[in-house]
């Protein structure tokens, strides 16, 4: 819309080829990042992780603006669509952050756990037995 | 609307004198006639339509980040998406899946060509690039069906068991005779547990799995044993033993246990979900080339709306599995 043919065809061209370039360079960051490349190189999980999210968010932005020509429509109704749509990347982004918040707590957890334990077995004095039955339940 | 509103006046000029008293004082803020937000109706719909959706889709997608990194261990995607269709058991990592989404993204490009060529009425045009976008959304069915018979029949996942798991010691495997062998792993060595069936199919064929072959030396394994090397389930997967060589259990034997089970219900319904979209996304593609076939869109003289409707659904599909690839396939 709004565009020439032979302009909008070129557009659409040079997007997809954008396409996928990106999404090859995300395979790689995902295998050399895990040592498939190169032998026994590794990237940090969080460089990994801010990398193929800023990529494809990047797509995500490339389809929706090229392929969905939503640059060609008018500005309030692409807000009243990107608006919420962009919060909702926020929210799973911000509830993976949430997850291992939650790991977290339950490692603390544990880890207090495991002290009370071993209170409890140096208080108790009755020896051996109490010692097997609690050390076979940690399995 | 308007006409009614008149006819509405005339009949009840003495009951609702006071209520046509303030119509008439209203200043009307949008008296029709020009579409909004300069889009036709269909097609703004189309895209609240696709907003909805996606609001389904956050939450399927909230739901397996917030499980996944409240995990301690996680089944490694380079691991457990490595087969390839007609390539055995070579590891090609992430190969299968970077090939279904080029799949579905040259599909995508053959969707705008075809809404293009509507744009300039070239019905030849439209019906082409229509038909090449069904093939591309058929050909990523077809190999969501072969990852998925992948993981159901040759790995046993189900919607409840996981048999990816995630060391998080080092160790080694216990040969037949209980003692420890050469087979050692560190932590984050991911392992897959493998059925009677193929282990005594690849014991018959002397087909070595390589790093990840498991079951070291019986062959003649029964469902519900145990062994000294390994116990076997009720579901007839072998779980290896091993002793810990680190860390506090050290010296410990453990047995090899399923890895989280919330693994196969997420990827089965979000990837399901996915490819259901893209299924019903081929069907109404379907209909609409048979109605661009038929002339149907050359009469209405409108750009091949429909074309450039179903197209924007398209996209929306592409859109969907670039963050499922995402969370899936590359964190």
């Amino acid at each position: 819309m709004g565009l020439e043919y032979t302009k909008s065809k070129k557009i659409a061209l040079s997007t997809i080829l954008l396409l996928a370039a990106v999404t090859v360079v995300e395979v790689i960051i995902a295998l050399l990042g895990k040592g498939y490349i190169i032998e026994g190189f590794h990237m940090p999980w969080w460089l990994m992780g801010l990398l193929m999210i800023g990529l494809s968010i990047f797509k995500a932005v490339k389809i929706i603006f090229e392929f969905m020509h939503m640059s060609y429509e008018v500005p309030q109704f692409a807000k009243s669509v990107l608006l919420p749509t962009g919060l909702l990347i926020w929210a799973v982004i911000a509830f993976m952050w949430e997850g291992s918040d939650w790991k977290s707590r339950r490692n603390l957890i544990q880890d207090k756990n495991k002290d009370i334990e071993k209170v409890e077995m140096k208080n108790e004095q009755t020896g051996q037995l109490i010692r097997e039955i609690k050390s076979e339940d940690r399995h | 609307m308007a006409s009614e509103i008149v006819t509405h006046d005339t009949d009840h000029d003495v009951d609702h004198h006071h209520d046509d008293h303030h119509h008439e004082e209203m200043t009307p803020q949008w008296e029709g006639g020009k579409p909004l937000f300069r889009a036709s109706y269909g097609k703004l719909m189309m895209w609240y339509f696709l907003l909805s959706d996606a609001f389904t889709f956050a939450g399927f997608l909230i739901a397996y980040g917030a499980l996944r990194f409240s995990m301690p261990s996680w089944p490694v995607p380079d691991f457990v998406f490595r087969l390839f269709p007609f390539a055995g058991d070579t590891v090609l990592p992430l190969i299968f899946v970077t090939f279904m989404t080029f799949v579905l993204l040259f599909s995508s490009y053959t969707m705008v060509r075809a809404v293009q060529e509507g744009h300039r009425e070239n019905k030849n045009g439209v019906a082409v690039w229509m038909f090449l976008t069904i093939i591309g959304g058929a050909a990523f069915l077809g190999c969501q069906a072969w990852e998925w018979a992948t993981l159901i029949g040759k790995e046993h996942m189900s919607v409840t068991k996981n048999p990816f798991g995630t060391h998080t010691e080092s160790g080694a495997y216990l040969d037949a005779n209980g003692n420890p062998s050469d087979d050692v792993f560190e932590p984050g060595a991911s392992y897959l547990m493998h059925h009677l069936d193929h282990h005594a199919h690849a014991a018959e064929h002397g087909d070595d799995h390589g790093d990840d072959h498991h079951g070291a030396g019986h062959t003649d394994y029964e469902i519900g044993k145990d062994y000294k090397d390994a116990t076997i389930d009720e579901r007839g997967l072998i779980h290896r033993k091993y002793i810990v060589t680190s860390g506090e259990d050290e010296g410990m034997i453990k047995t090899e246990m399923y890895g989280p089970k919330a693994f196969g219900a997420l990827f089965f319904f979000i990837t399901g979900f996915h490819g259901f979209h893209v299924l019903s996304g081929v069907v109404f593609l379907i209909i609409i080339f048979v109605n661009v076939l038929s002339g149907l869109y050359v009469e209405r003289k409108n750009g091949y709306e429909m074309v450039e409707k179903i197209g924007l659904y398209w996209h929306f599909v592409d859109l969907v599995w670039v963050f499922v690839f995402l969370v899936f396939y590359l964190l």
